[in-house]
């Protein structure tokens, strides 16, 4: 055998096993999929999104679960959004490079690496106890905000590095503070892909479970929450609850669960994905 | 010709990036309402110096200067100066045509919306003078509220410039304006900065040398951060006191 033709061999088992190992991932998610909806597409029906959790299976409903789950997403976005950007914005723009600016960076994202239920530990100490808002949506919402401003963080960063140079400097040139700059130049030029950090982000928090059952969301909740102060619940303690049950029918339930919980982040993401491809083609600088 | 009065004078300037000595006791005085271009080959400090004049170094980490820049006689430096209010007065257009990713028409009245000016008559009427003082006009009037992205690189060029004259300095400082345009797009900047002389003081880096010849009243030399030679540019072409300057401007070295 030539050289030629044992390198072009190995190109192909290359190519094989690249083939073979993006497949695995897919068939993973596959067979996943499958067995939910299998379980799960026959007890999802309008009754169960509209029903409030019981302890007979086929009475049970994860309204509370949807709606709780809505509130900390729009509430979470509320606390999280303006923080996590002014912090980036402010790092990027102003703060001045050294020392001290890295020793933020390195931190912020270590902050991004700690266990999600240390964050719960933190919250339920500081939001729950201290500040007495006990097992709040509000208190909730803090705890998940604190979770994934470094993510916003980082994001924003990126963001706004990559408007370049030139648009600054024109902005400068006609007499902008930095300010004006930022505000009306390199926000607006970047926020596409901020709000693409975010809404995955976002996306992470609508799944976190065990900060929430650390700071004492609950299982069973007979109401709707109707204020930030309201005790809660959200999608993925119900599902873990239900799943915890002996009973066959529980499993059902959490199945269907799962899939509405599901169809929801394939939504952020898919705007997500969305919003990028659309800044993609938007912006040539 | 009438007497001028000195617009710009540089007295025994310095600049620093860091350890690094970028400019070295310029001193020079341009007059109002000519064009003066600086020439001189890459680094030698030309861009430095002309960012010092509406002071865009600013925000660049670790540069610094000693010694004066006048404006009709006001040190730019001085501590009591506004950056934002010396740039309104000092405008500039870049090497690479920097509009921004708006209309076109944002794009002309952004420096007047940032000074908070807001009535919707006084900016149609500054955008269209600007856009006429530019030479645009005619080919942009019918698509105002059109992306400036999607102008040719020659187009955006002279927005650029639109855009700069919006907010009436007195000094515009180019920064090779025509380096990155096609020869009939250079052709109408050349044109247009000829036109501006009668209204602007113009100041304008480049590293063509008949560039130079064609645009500019005066010419300065500089070489590693030295200004060389300074003169009218007709006596500086034709007879060169100093022997790098000649070497540079026939082609030599650079």
């Amino acid at each position: 055998m030539t050289n030629s033709e044992l390198n072009r061999l190995k190109d192909k088992a290359f190519q094989v096993f690249g083939i073979f190992c993006t497949f695995i991932g897919l068939v993973v998610l596959a067979i996943f999929l499958i067995d939910i909806v299998v379980e799960g597409a026959k007890r999802l029906d309008w009754d169960f999104l509209t029903s409030l959790p019981s302890r007979r299976a086929s009475k049970a409903g994860i309204m509370t679960a949807w709606v709780g789950t809505l509130w900390i997403l729009v509430l979470t976005t509320l606390i999280a959004l303006p923080l996590g950007v002014a912090a980036g914005v402010y790092l990027e723009e102003y703060g001045k490079k050294g020392r001290w600016a890295n020793f933020l960076e390195i931190n912020i994202a270590n902050l991004a690496g700690v266990p999600s239920i240390i964050y719960g530990l933190l919250g339920l100490e500081i939001f729950v106890r201290q500040m007495r808002l006990g097992s709040s949506l509000l208190a909730g919402a803090l705890t998940l905000s604190l979770l994934i401003l470094p993510i916003i963080i980082v994001t924003t960063r990126e963001a706004i590095k990559a408007v370049p140079r030139s648009i600054r400097d024109g902005s400068y040139a006609l007499g902008a503070s930095k300010w004006q700059t930022v505000w009306n130049q390199v926000l607006p030029a970047s926020f596409g892909s901020i709000l693409t950090g975010i809404i995955l982000a976002l996306s992470r928090a609508v799944g976190e479970t065990a900060p929430l059952i650390v700071i004492g969301a609950l299982a069973y909740v007979p109401f709707t929450p109707s204020s930030p102060l309201d005790e809660f619940t959200v999608l993925p303690i119900q599902i873990f609850n239900w799943t915890s049950r002996p009973q066959e029918a529980f499993l059902t339930n959490a199945a269907a669960a799962i899939i509405v919980l599901l169809l929801l982040t394939f939504l952020l993401n898919g705007i997500a994905v969305y919003l990028r491809n659309r800044q993609q083609r938007k912006v040539k600088w | 010709m009438s007497k001028k009065h000195n617009k710009l004078e540089a007295k025994n300037l310095n600049a620093y990036y860091g350890d690094f000595h970028a400019l070295k006791n310029i001193n020079i005085a341009m007059d109002e309402k000519n064009v003066t271009a600086f020439i001189g080959p890459s680094g030698c400090g030309k861009s430095t110096f002309l960012r010092t004049l509406n002071r865009m170094n600013d925000y660049i980490e670790g540069f610094r200067v000693e010694g004066d820049i006048l404006l009709d006689g006001r040190d730019i430096y001085a501590k009591d100066v506004r950056v934002d209010e010396l740039r309104k007065e000092v405008g500039m257009v870049f090497q690479k045509p920097n509009p921004f990713p708006k209309s076109i028409f944002e794009n002309v009245v952004y420096g007047l919306k940032i000074q908070g000016i807001k009535k919707k008559s006084i900016l149609e009427e500054a955008a269209e003078q600007s856009l006429r003082q530019a030479a645009l006009w005619e080919e942009v009037k019918d698509k105002l509220d059109k992306s400036a992205l999607a102008l040719s690189g020659g187009q955006q060029q002279r927005l650029c410039i639109a855009r700069a004259l919006a907010i009436s300095p007195s000094v515009l400082l180019m920064d090779e304006p025509a380096s990155a345009l096609d020869p009939i797009s250079t052709a109408k900047i050349e044109e247009l900065i000829y036109e501006l002389k009668n209204d602007y003081t113009i100041v304008i880096v480049t590293h063509n040398m008949q560039q130079a010849g064609r645009v500019s009243d005066y010419t300065a030399f500089f070489y590693m951060g030295e200004l060389v030679e300074y003169n009218k540019t007709k006596s500086m072409f034709t007879s060169p006191k100093n022997e790098r300057t000649q070497n540079y401007i026939t082609g030599r070295f650079g």
